[in-house]
């Protein structure tokens, strides 16, 4: 576990003096910021038109950094033979990914939590949200997080066995054709070949919809939006985002154990 | 005693896009290592030396053949709590410093608090890095790089130490330091086995080497045995001799070269030495030396390569 840990800090420490994930948070900021000038072309509906830019924000530029830096860790090693004084220590192979992806979620959180302040802080600029909305808020977040770490996940699998910018097409594909995903299941009706393709990609391709069960009306709890959050449905895209971030990590070790480092 | 015992060794690579076919770059090689020597692992670029490396610490697995470090599998990662790798050309996370990166490698071993700290000071002073020790690792020269990676492979202690060519990239000086730690290991009783194709140094401090080529072996010893077995006639000095003397000597000799009263002749197989001497001493002239012409290692390496 310790090795694991020291490899999870040393994952931090090079995403934070990498350049790349400044570049990144400040995009994100200014447009969270943008957000409050787009709300004001609003009638009434400013905070709500802020919080889905600014959720929005969070959940495009944390994707970008899973992918930016999640496919460039593994493969940077690799390609630059870092890797080679590393496992000569008494270090497994499957410790060097469970660090890696570790490290990955640590930058993720404290980025997500930058972000996070930064909405709040465009919330609280208008200061006509309510008190709970501020709370209501962590469990949006939260679940953007599971949504990127499950990318990060699947980042880190393609990178153990492509090259970076093939696994950067297929995590943002995936991604992208994972918010969709309950259409899958409906490609293909009458045909039965077709049906089972969709069926099977329905299955395989992770529900990145799951995630999305929090928007801005959700946060907002404004008079004419009655639905609560459900704590079961958030909890239940937790567990669907743990079982399958450890399949695909299964997976990636599976993959990393046996190659041969030339 | 074997630290290192290498059991007929065999990796393959598949090659080629389409239809993949296997290439063999390490043949059958089967080796020891004794504890405590110092181990030269010869052989021109492309012979298989740092596939053999990586094999023996795992990050390559053979096609067939075994291999054991200290009594342990190569992959048994207990045993690798024991010994210290120097990858060739090595390359560290360049968002580090020095402090940082063996900090990082100690850490792996389990180390930490103030001894791992005073130990990472004493490292970066003996490979000479101490004025660069909090400096990022994208500044520094290859040498420096180098210099740090020998430091990284003796963390732990270690009583085995690979070194994939330690000396290259090193100037001079930087060479004559590296000699300088590889001998204080010996002394400290550490084995060494180290991979090179800079061959003064090689001979300078190897008690034992083997020679690869082509991925096979070729030879494995002493430097004296192998260079012994192939030694190439002998050079003989003569005074007190004369024009007719030199004549004479001439038909056993394949040179012969006066220089001021000293004759210096070459004789090229055991037959001709024996004439020359029976005649040096049948007719008194003065023998001042008898020399065996040992090739170099160089000489004999050159040979090997351009043989094969």
């Amino acid at each position: 576990m310790n090795r694991i840990l020291a490899i999870a800090q040393n994952t931090f420490r090079e995403t934070v003096r990498d350049k790349i994930l400044y570049n990144l948070i400040l995009f994100a900021l200014v447009m969270i910021a943008s957000s409050l000038a787009l709300g004001q072309l609003t009638l009434g509906n400013e905070d709500k038109v802020i919080l889905d830019l600014g959720l929005g924000a969070i959940s495009i530029f944390g994707l970008l950094i899973a992918i930016f830096i999640g496919i460039g860790l593994v493969y940077k090693e690799l390609e630059k033979r870092t890797v080679y004084a590393l496992l000569a220590k008494p270090v497994r192979r499957h410790e060097l990914i469970l660090g890696k992806y570790l490290g990955l979620l640590l930058t993720l959180a404290v980025n997500v939590a930058v972000m996070t302040v930064g909405l709040a802080l465009a919330l609280a600029y208008t200061g006509r949200a309510p008190a709970g909305a501020y709370l209501r808020l962590l469990p949006a977040v939260g679940l953007i997080f599971l949504a990127l770490a499950l990318a990060t996940a699947l980042a880190l699998l393609f990178s153990t066995f492509s090259t970076p910018a093939l696994s950067a097409l297929f995590t943002f594909f995936i991604w992208v054709i994972g918010h969709f995903n309950a259409d899958l299941a409906r490609v293909g009706k009458g045909s039965a070949v077709g049906e089972a393709l969709g069926r099977t990609l329905y299955y395989v391709i992770p529900n990145f919809s799951n995630f999305n069960l929090i928007d801005g009306r959700a946060v907002l709890q404004t008079a004419g939006y009655a639905r609560p959050i459900e704590g079961w449905a958030v909890a239940g895209a937790g567990a669907y985002a743990v079982i399958y971030i450890a399949l695909l990590l299964a997976i990636a070790i599976v993959i990393f154990s046996r190659r041969d480092f030339k | 005693m074997a630290v290192i015992e290498i059991e007929n060794l065999t990796k393959d690579f598949a090659v080629g896009f389409w239809r993949k076919r296997p290439v063999r770059v390490l043949d059958d090689l089967t080796l020891e290592v004794r504890a405590g020597e110092i181990f030269g692992f010869l052989g021109p670029n492309g012979a298989g030396k740092s596939t053999t490396l990586k094999l023996l610490m795992r990050l390559l697995f053979p096609t067939s053949g075994s291999a054991r470090i200290l009594g342990r599998p190569a992959g048994d990662p207990a045993m690798h709590q024991r010994i210290g790798y120097l990858p060739e050309n090595p390359y560290f996370y360049d968002y580090l410093t020095p402090r940082e990166l063996l900090a990082f490698m100690g850490r792996l071993f389990g180390m930490g608090g103030p001894s791992l700290a005073r130990k990472v000071d004493g490292l970066v002073r003996q490979v000479g890095l101490g004025e660069s020790a909090d400096v990022q690792l994208r500044k520094f020269s290859k040498g420096m790089v180098q210099r740090l990676g020998i430091a990284q492979a003796l963390i732990n202690d270690p009583e085995v130490v690979f070194l994939d060519e330690p000396m290259s990239g090193l100037d001079p000086l930087g060479r004559m330091e590296v000699r300088r730690i590889v001998t204080g290991l010996r002394e400290r009783g550490v084995t060494v086995f180290l991979s090179s194709h800079i061959l003064p140094d090689v001979e300078a401090i190897c008690d034992r080497v083997a020679i690869l080529n082509r991925g096979r072996l070729q030879e494995a010893g002493t430097l004296e045995d192998i260079l012994r077995a192939r030694i190439a006639g002998h050079e003989l000095i003569l005074s007190g001799w004369t024009d007719a003397t030199l004549e004479l000597l001439r038909p056993w000799c394949s040179e012969v070269r006066p220089m001021g009263e000293r004759l210096h002749l070459r004789a090229d197989d055991r037959e001709n030495l024996e004439a020359v001497l029976r005649f040096v001493f049948a007719h008194g002239l003065e023998l001042v030396s008898v020399n065996p012409i040992r090739p170099s290692l160089e000489e004999y390496f050159q040979t090997l390569v351009v043989g094969s």
